[in-house]
């Protein structure tokens, strides 16, 4: 507490909020979300699908347990502004390397406190995800809002360009210890599209017996099945899908080569190489509580989400792919699958980070076929080492 | 799965009388159970002993038995009603024994009645401590170690094995009786000694300590397609060593990060599923040691709860009324959030406050007791209280307990403490350790000196330190000089008015100085705003009108237009005052419904019938006093208040709501006064030719400030106070 109010959110519709600076100090702009998790702030502030996002944290008191070394999920704090109600003044866990505060000036994050983060949620609710601008030096709300008008809009950004790797690299780590059994031997390869993975993804994979080869997002087909992947995998990221419409195109290429899991972003670029549609939603689904049932089974499991675009589920009717996971809040799609082909993919984030673990069985599900693929196309597999890439993969060449 | 069409006839357990440990909470959970399944079309059979309850009136349930809660009545009722089920769960200790027994005994084989909600085996492995122990060691989870003991000597033995301090568990006594911590070898004689005297068995169970670690408490809720969702996580404030009952504790928990919280979250889905509660409620609790994050799993109960209660009135999710739906077949996704309408109840609530329930103790009832706080619970009552943030709730919760504060600290609490017993006061834990607490802080203490006496993580404290920054600076200004600024941030830390009347020395008699300090913001336009406990974090609308007060930029009170009124509830339970009144607000509710104006009640006591979001129309979980009942009435404008029905926790605010314009409906203040002043019911009784004690009276004067003409009276005499239960 202490100081005055000293920064500003302005909304493009005119609304402002007034709020008391604690990360960096400047002006950004961006399009403002709100996150329902109760835990896990430093995991959303560095999950780099909020690239271009501001994040608004309901939880009203954060900071408490400051920030660690091990609940990163990629190298910095990625969001363009961080919203909450109230900031701790002090860190309390066994496990804090620094305080929040300091750790978003390092990384040059604004971010303000005291914001009526509820009121802004509900707005949001009502209005709609939109552009702002905070600011701790133009305090005039006239100017401001002029400046979230003149932000340019989300889904004209390629965010996943900003975020991905610029070159290959293994990743070699699964949970750290004391957070679970040390990983087995790798006994499958997996290569996977970089949008803007979070560690937790890669984590898991390793944790579930795999090598794991990360590649930028404009990776061609070729180079990637030159690595000989035993599957492949399509990472979360920000923005809108069709801004990495090439990407999609490089899917497609490869359908049929190997199984395919995508996740988020990368279950809706998922979609739209097999001939699906995408939307944007209202504001999102941005939280730790989301109910996704399994169509085949009936289970909920309580999931982790974080998106605004989503695949429309009625572009995929009479196709090749069919739903397999629903949200039960809203009755959107969360899970795909394609009726021949190895190819899945799911909204949720089945690695948490942050969040229930509920889904985190889909990684050994996902190696489970990895591994039936390979047994039964070992032979192919061989024979296509010598092969050119980019051509129909052993499905295909199976099918045809 | 749609609900069971097997099932007619579903016979519900209450709780009996209302002792420590098991109070109105159970009165809440069986009034919900029973209205979701008549809903549902079974035939429903209650019984309980205790009349005092909402779920024993007659309209209630189908048949209503007010009987002994002994197992060859509940045969008898068997016997004569022929359920084919029996729900166990929402009636406490009591019923969950009750209904083990009727297995036991063959009495449910013999009429053929399953126990629906949780099987025998779970119940026993829940609740046998040896079963239970393996049960969680089986699943790779870690218990405190120990031992069973039959003497002393054994005792010692174990002690040599585990080090200082050990629990004393006697076997087979009711709710932790006789039990104790010992630091030493002189004090294991003596604990030991006790508790096998105490135990019918002749046995101990010693126990590693856990004292000092972090507590946490998960609410689960299991459904027959083994979907398990999280209701609410609860903190203890006070560390392992105080019995969560009388504990302050806070929801959510808030000094975990999401990968501790997981694996607590982990931990209590494989527990549920290893005990074997197929459907419905447990409370699972663990220590957390502070430094390494090493988890221990405490215990578990296999049923509605206290804390349950809370985590139902902290989220907006009924966990009693889901759980009796989950009892006879529903599972989770089929069933609707009553708040958001829209969604399943197959979710976890998210709250963008936060919670703070404060135990309420009677020890200046019992002088004879012991007040150290420890592993058996002492308090009879509480208090919950909603606030944006912990600062906010704590400071409400603490003006809602009716014992003369009005916060944290500044309200003349100050006068009770004993510099000289800094120390012992920190390091023992009593009701009073919070005042010392601020003491300590106060007089210069660091968080962390603080927190290496009381364990009560620095995170707490550092935000009971801010709050006296806040005041000092406050101290700084009187009522016409105060910054607006600072104003602002005193209500939005949760300062009552009556704590800022005396920072800011404002002058005056009874409530008048915090009339003025209410005048002062409303002219500066500082006046408090109601939000929605909606179970989502505002991610989706609420349908149901469940508000607190909270110093925002938005109000979505949005108050109807019909005719309504006000009750005002009773507060938190205390000897004298208990949930007679509860019963006695809800059927003012249900009278004012039937006569189609709007209910309004407002009460602070999450164990209750009347702070269900189901029982009045618009429901305020604020505390009871007189500034945030006038915040309700400026927001409502109700063409009255009612005051009966609460005890003695309204009748208080009575005189004071009147002059400040509100109007009481029924017996007006000045007559209740009358009734209740002695001096003016002496004066009346003279006036109508007759004597208060049947012979001229002394004055009674306030005790230690006057002598008693002993001479005119004869003793012994009995004394009484005013306003008094």
């Amino acid at each position: 507490m202490g100081g005055r109010l000293d920064a500003l959110l302005a909304l493009e519709d005119g609304t402002v909020f007034t709020g008391r600076s604690f990360g960096a100090r400047g002006e950004r702009v961006g399009e403002v979300v709100f996150n329902t998790s109760l835990s896990g702030y430093q995991e959303v502030l560095t999950d780099p699908s909020y690239r271009g996002q501001m994040v608004a944290m309901t939880a009203p008191q954060i900071g408490n347990t400051g920030v660690n070394d091990e609940d990163m999920e990629s190298g910095r704090p990625q969001v363009e502004a961080f919203l909450v109600r109230q900031v701790s003044p002090l860190v309390s866990s066994w496990r804090a390397r620094k305080d929040l505060g300091q750790f978003l000036r390092e990384h040059g994050i604004v971010a303000l406190s005291d914001v009526d983060t509820r009121a802004l949620t509900r707005h949001v609710r009502a209005f709609g995800a939109m552009k702002a601008a905070v600011s701790t030096d133009d305090l005039s709300p006239e100017s401001l809002i002029a400046k979230a008008r003149a932000a340019p809009d989300i889904s004209t950004r390629n965010l996943v360009r900003e975020v991905s790797c610029q070159a290959p690299f293994e990743w070699t780590a699964g949970l750290s210890a004391g957070w679970g059994e040390p990983p087995p031997p790798a006994q499958r390869h997996i290569v996977v599209f970089d949008c803007g993975v979070k560690r937790s993804i890669l984590c898991q994979l390793v944790q579930s017996g795999s090598r794991v080869t990360v590649v930028p997002w404009n990776t061609p087909a070729a180079e990637v099945t030159a690595l000989c992947p035993d599957g492949i995998l399509l990472s979360n990221g920000p923005g809108d899908p069709a801004s990495v419409a090439e990407l999609a195109e490089t899917v497609r290429e490869l359908l049929g080569w190997c199984p395919i899991l995508g996740i988020c972003l990368g279950h809706q670029l998922l979609g739209l190489a097999l001939g699906a549609r995408t939307f944007k939603l209202r504001f999102g689904h941005h939280g730790g509580n989301q109910p996704v049932k399994d169509l085949a089974t009936g289970h909920v499991d309580i999931t982790a989400q974080n998106h605004n675009y989503a695949i429309d589920a009625g572009s995929l009717s009479g196709g090749d792919v069919r739903v397999t996971h629903i949200n039960l809040n809203d009755r959107t799609v969360e899970g795909i699958q394609h009726r021949q082909l190895p190819v899945l993919g799911v909204q949720y984030h089945p690695e948490a980070g942050p969040g229930p673990h509920d889904a985190l069985g889909l990684f050994a599900g996902f190696c489970r076929l990895v591994d039936e693929w390979k047994q039964e196309h070992r032979v192919q597999v061989a024979r296509l080492t010598a092969r050119t890439p980019g051509k129909p993969g052993p499905a295909a060449e199976r099918e045809g | 799965m749609p609900r069971r069409t097997d099932l007619h006839t579903i016979l519900i357990i209450g709780s009996g009388p209302i002792v420590i440990g098991q109070a109105c909470e159970f009165d809440y959970s069986g009034t919900q159970a029973v209205k979701a399944l008549k809903e549902e079309g079974y035939r429903v059979i209650l019984v309980n002993s205790n009349p005092a309850t909402i779920m024993t009136d007659p309209e209630l349930a189908d048949r209503t038995y007010v009987e002994p809660l002994v197992a060859p009545v509940i045969e008898q009722i068997i016997a004569r009603e022929r359920p084919e089920a029996i729900l166990p769960t929402v009636g406490g200790q009591t019923a969950l024994n009750l209904a083990i027994e009727l297995a036991d005994s063959g009495v449910l084989e013999r009429y053929g009645v399953s126990l629906i909600g949780a099987r025998p085996e779970a119940i026993r492995i829940a609740e046998d401590r040896r079963l239970f122990r393996e049960t969680i060691v089986s699943i790779g989870l870690e218990v405190p170690r120990s031992g069973l003991a039959g003497s002393v000597e054994e005792a010692r033995r174990i002690a040599r094995d585990l080090g200082f301090p050990l629990i004393i568990r006697p076997s087979f006594t009711l709710g932790g009786s006789g039990g104790g911590i010992a630091y030493n070898a002189e004090e294991l004689g003596e604990t030991v000694r006790r508790g096998l005297d105490l135990s019918p068995v002749h046995q101990v169970l010693v126990e590693q300590s856990v004292l000092g670690w972090k507590e946490f408490e998960l609410e689960v809720m299991r459904d027959l397609a083994d979907n398990v969702v999280v209701i609410c996580s609860i903190e203890n404030m006070d560390p392992m060593g105080v019995h969560t009952g009388d504990s302050i504790t806070v929801a959510p928990a808030l000094t975990l990060t999401d990968r501790e919280y997981q694996r607590l979250r982990d931990m209590a889905i494989r527990i549920i599923r290893a005990v074997g509660v197929e459907t419905g409620g447990s409370n699972i609790q663990f220590a957390v040691h502070p430094e390494t994050g090493r988890v221990m799993v405490i215990e578990m109960n296999p049923r509605v709860s206290r804390s349950s209660a809370l985590a139902s009135k902290a989220t907006g999710f009924p966990i009693a009324k889901i759980a009796a739906k989950l009892a006879v077949g529903y599972t989770l996704d089929e069933l609707p959030n009553d708040i958001t309408r829209e969604t399943p109840a197959c979710f976890e609530p998210t709250i963008d406050y936060v919670v703070v329930k404060v135990p309420r103790w009677n020890f200046e009832k019992l002088p004879n007791a012991d007040p150290t706080l420890g592993t058996q619970m002492k308090s009879i009552g509480e208090a919950m209280a909603i606030g944006r943030t912990f600062q906010e709730a704590l400071q409400k919760a603490l003006r809602s307990m009716e014992d003369g504060r009005a916060g944290f600290g500044a309200d003349g609490s100050e006068e009770r403490i004993d510099p000289e017993q800094l120390r012992v006061r920190l390091s023992i834990p009593t009701p009073e350790r919070l005042l010392y607490v601020r003491y300590a802080l106060q007089s210069g203490w660091s968080v962390d000196a603080v927190a290496g006496l009381t364990h009560i993580d620095p995170w707490f404290l550092a935000q009971l330190d801010e709050l006296i920054d806040l005041e000092g600076r406050l101290r700084a200004f009187n009522l016409e000089n105060v910054p607006p600024r600072l104003l602002r941030e005193a209500k939005r830390a949760g300062f009552s008015d009556r704590q800022l009347a005396r920072l800011l020395a404002v002058p005056g008699q009874g409530a008048q100085p915090s009339l003025d300090v209410r005048r002062r913001r409303l002219e500066l336009g500082i006046r408090a705003v109601y939000n929605r406990v909606d179970t989502c974090g505002a991610e989706f609308e609420a349908y149901t009108p469940y508000l607190y007060s909270t110093y925002e930029t938005s109000c979505e009170a949005s108050p109807g237009r019909r005719r309504k009124v006000m009750i005002l509830g009773s507060g938190p339970n205390r000897i004298g005052q208990g949930i007679e009144f509860d019963y006695c607000c809800c059927h003012a509710a249900l009278a004012l419904r039937e006569l189609g104006i709007e209910s309004i009640m407002v009460n602070c006591n999450p164990e209750t019938v009347s702070t269900d979001y189901d029982t009045a129309d618009r429901l305020y979980f604020e505390p009871l006093t007189l500034e945030d009942v006038l915040n309700i009435v400026d927001v409502e404008q109700p063409e009255g208040v009612m005051i009966q029905f609460g005890g003695q926790t309204p009748l208080k605010l009575a005189l004071d709501l009147e002059a400040a314009g509100v109007r009481i409906l029924g017996t007006s203040p000045r007559s209740v006064d009358l009734a209740e002043d002695r001096q003016l019911f002496g004066a009346l009784l003279r006036q109508l030719g007759q004597s208060l004690f049947g012979r001229d009276a002394a004055d009674v004067k306030p005790f230690g400030q006057g002598r008693l003409g002993r001479d005119a009276v004869a003793w012994p005499q009995p004394t009484r106070s005013d306003l008094s239960l």
